[in-house]
């Protein structure tokens, strides 16, 4: 039995939703194999054979990975699929763009967003926006599944010395190309990542508003968040949501200001390990599952606590 | 170009959910039913391609109970020209419903494939990437704009960290995401037209489609509650909890 995990990279860096995909694999009960497919992608293939517990490392490099374009990994993945039992990505948009299309191929059905692995073909993994658990049994000879990096602590980045294995390119079906990416410039920490999140919710009133989140989150080295009211509302980018609709995290520290608290954004923060709310309403239900709660303005806590840390 | 929309009737989104007793499920007895959010997104965008004169006909496609021609009824009102319902009782997994998908699809020839990036149900987020695997098109998920260019279509995608965009070779597979549009509601003329608007019912079998389940729910439960914690008084009481209680600075 050995797992094929598919490498979150952007041909420069591994990113860490790897590594718990790592631990996600390793739970199978067989050897970890990662594929790192890319352009240029050499370094990212030497941190994935670092990885504790990954056996080797697949290297695809050719000028048609340079951007994951699921029409092209998607063949290359099922090219290698048939030494593998299960495969695994990261819940992240190139997972789920992806997987489902090897999935398909493979005529299996997949399991998105598992959370927990309590067998090699039984999964834990949430639906309806995180109000139920299901427990499902997949009975496909090979498994194809997304996890969700919430539900698996990462595995050590060091420790390993995987031997990295070339492989051929799957070829370029040649029906779809990249044309451009606008990626938010930030030197803040990435919001699956990070260790402390501060996020805005449709208390914040205005765009301008969350110029007073950013702030606090550079005091404390914090990623900025906020909740789809805040997005919906058009007072910062889609990717900064967290949700079922957006990011799932569990920061150490998450500190939410002016979110009610609906269930959709619950389900993306409520696995947190501390959670502050700062809300002038006392009734809002983010303070049922707050760790602290302070009912006061936020336009007056927030820069009270950055100056107070 | 002919666009086709599959869409679902879920559970209405503002409805709170209640897992069974027994375990065996969610509580879905008398709860009101919605059209998938995510779908009501592609079914605007369909009409919108229509209106811009991009697409001549707009079929809706439903897979599940005799219920589900309310679902059909609305894509209708909102502007579809005709539906199509494969009626079953039985739970259709992603792979089964991109397979009946594909099938309508040989039989229709559409030009565009719009679904909606996933239910609000089970959360899979599978069929549109399914439905592209299957047909050999190329796909263009969680969209926030989509233009026709040409013999292609020009997609921008949520992707974590910002945006993405892609040309794809028509025929193409677009999955929505919550930016694309805002959906219209529909008016109780259209509402009225919507009901001499043919709907064909159809049969699983009729595709020669499998759909038994590949996966078997063994349980479904309530996620673990959250303790609630104390309110603190001042911005000074919570920065010394923080520091000295919970350790997290």
């Amino acid at each position: 039995m050995a797992a094929l995990v598919l490498a979150e990279h952007d041909n420069k860096e591994l990113k860490p939703a790897t590594l718990n995909a790592v631990t996600a694999a390793a739970k199978l009960g067989g050897d970890v194999h990662v594929l790192v497919a890319g352009s240029g992608c050499q370094a990212v293939a030497d941190a994935a054979a670092k990885i504790e517990g990954v056996a080797a490392v697949l290297l695809a490099d050719d000028e048609a990975y340079a951007h994951p374009l699921a029409e092209v990994i998607a063949p290359l993945v099922v090219s290698l699929a048939g030494d593998y039992d299960a495969i695994v990505a990261p819940t992240t948009t190139n997972g789920k763009n992806i997987m489902p299309r090897v999935a398909a191929q493979l005529d299996v059905c997949q399991v998105s967003d598992v959370i927990a692995i309590e067998a090699p073909d039984t999964f834990v993994r949430p639906i309806y926006a995180g109000n139920a658990l299901a427990t499902v049994q997949s009975a496909d000879a090979k498994k194809v599944m997304t996890v969700r990096g919430t539900g698996f602590p990462a595995a050590p980045a060091s420790g390993g010395s995987a031997e990295i294995r070339p492989v051929g390119g799957a070829g370029n079906p040649g029906i779809s190309s990249f044309v451009r990416q606008e990626l938010a410039k930030s030197d803040r920490p990435e919001l699956t990542a990070a260790k402390i999140i501060v996020s805005g919710g449709r208390g914040m009133g205005s765009g301008e508003a969350f110029s007073i989140i950013e702030s606090l989150a550079d005091k404390l080295g914090a990623a900025v968040g906020a909740s789809r009211a805040a997005v919906d509302a058009g007072f910062i980018s889609n990717d900064h949501q967290v949700g079922q609709t957006g990011k799932i995290v569990a920061p150490e520290l998450y500190i939410a200001c002016g979110i009610s608290g609906a269930i959709q954004h619950l389900a993306g923060m409520k696995d947190s390990k501390v959670i502050v709310a700062i809300n002038k309403d006392e009734e809002a239900p983010i303070f049922q599952v707050a760790d602290y709660g302070l009912v006061a303005d936020l336009f007056e806590a927030v820069p009270a606590l950055e100056k107070a840390l | 170009m002919k666009i086709l929309v599959p869409v679902k009737r879920v559970i209405d989104y503002n409805v709170k959910v209640r897992v069974k007793a027994d375990k065996t499920g969610v509580d879905l007895a008398n709860v009101k039913m919605s059209m998938n959010p995510f779908d009501e997104i592609a079914v605007e965008e369909a009409i919108r391609k229509k209106e811009a004169g991009e697409a001549e006909e707009i079929i809706a496609v439903s897979i599940g109970p005799q219920q589900a021609q309310e679902t059909l009824r609305t894509a209708l009102a909102m502007g579809a020209d005709r539906a199509i319902l494969i009626q079953t009782d039985d739970t259709v997994e992603p792979l089964a419903v991109a397979k009946l998908l594909k099938a309508v699809v040989d039989a229709e020839q559409p030009g565009l494939v719009i679904l909606g990036k996933q239910a609000i149900d089970d959360d899979s987020n599978q069929t549109g990437q399914m439905l592209a695997a299957l047909l050999g098109w190329p796909q263009g998920t969680f969209a926030s704009i989509v233009k026709v260019a040409g013999d292609k279509l020009e997609v921008t995608r949520e992707i974590d960290g910002g945006l993405e965009t892609v040309s794809l070779n028509l025929p193409a597979i677009v999955t929505t995401d919550l930016r694309l549009n805002e959906p219209r509601y529909a008016s109780l003329p259209n509402i009225m037209k919507a009901k001499k608007k043919q709907l064909d019912v159809k049969a699983p079998a009729d595709y020669g489609v499998d759909t038994a389940p590949r996966l078997k729910t063994l349980k479904v439960e309530e996620p673990p509650k959250r303790a609630g914690g104390i309110k603190v008084k001042s911005v000074e009481e919570l920065v010394d909890k923080l520091k000295n209680e919970a350790g997290v600075l």
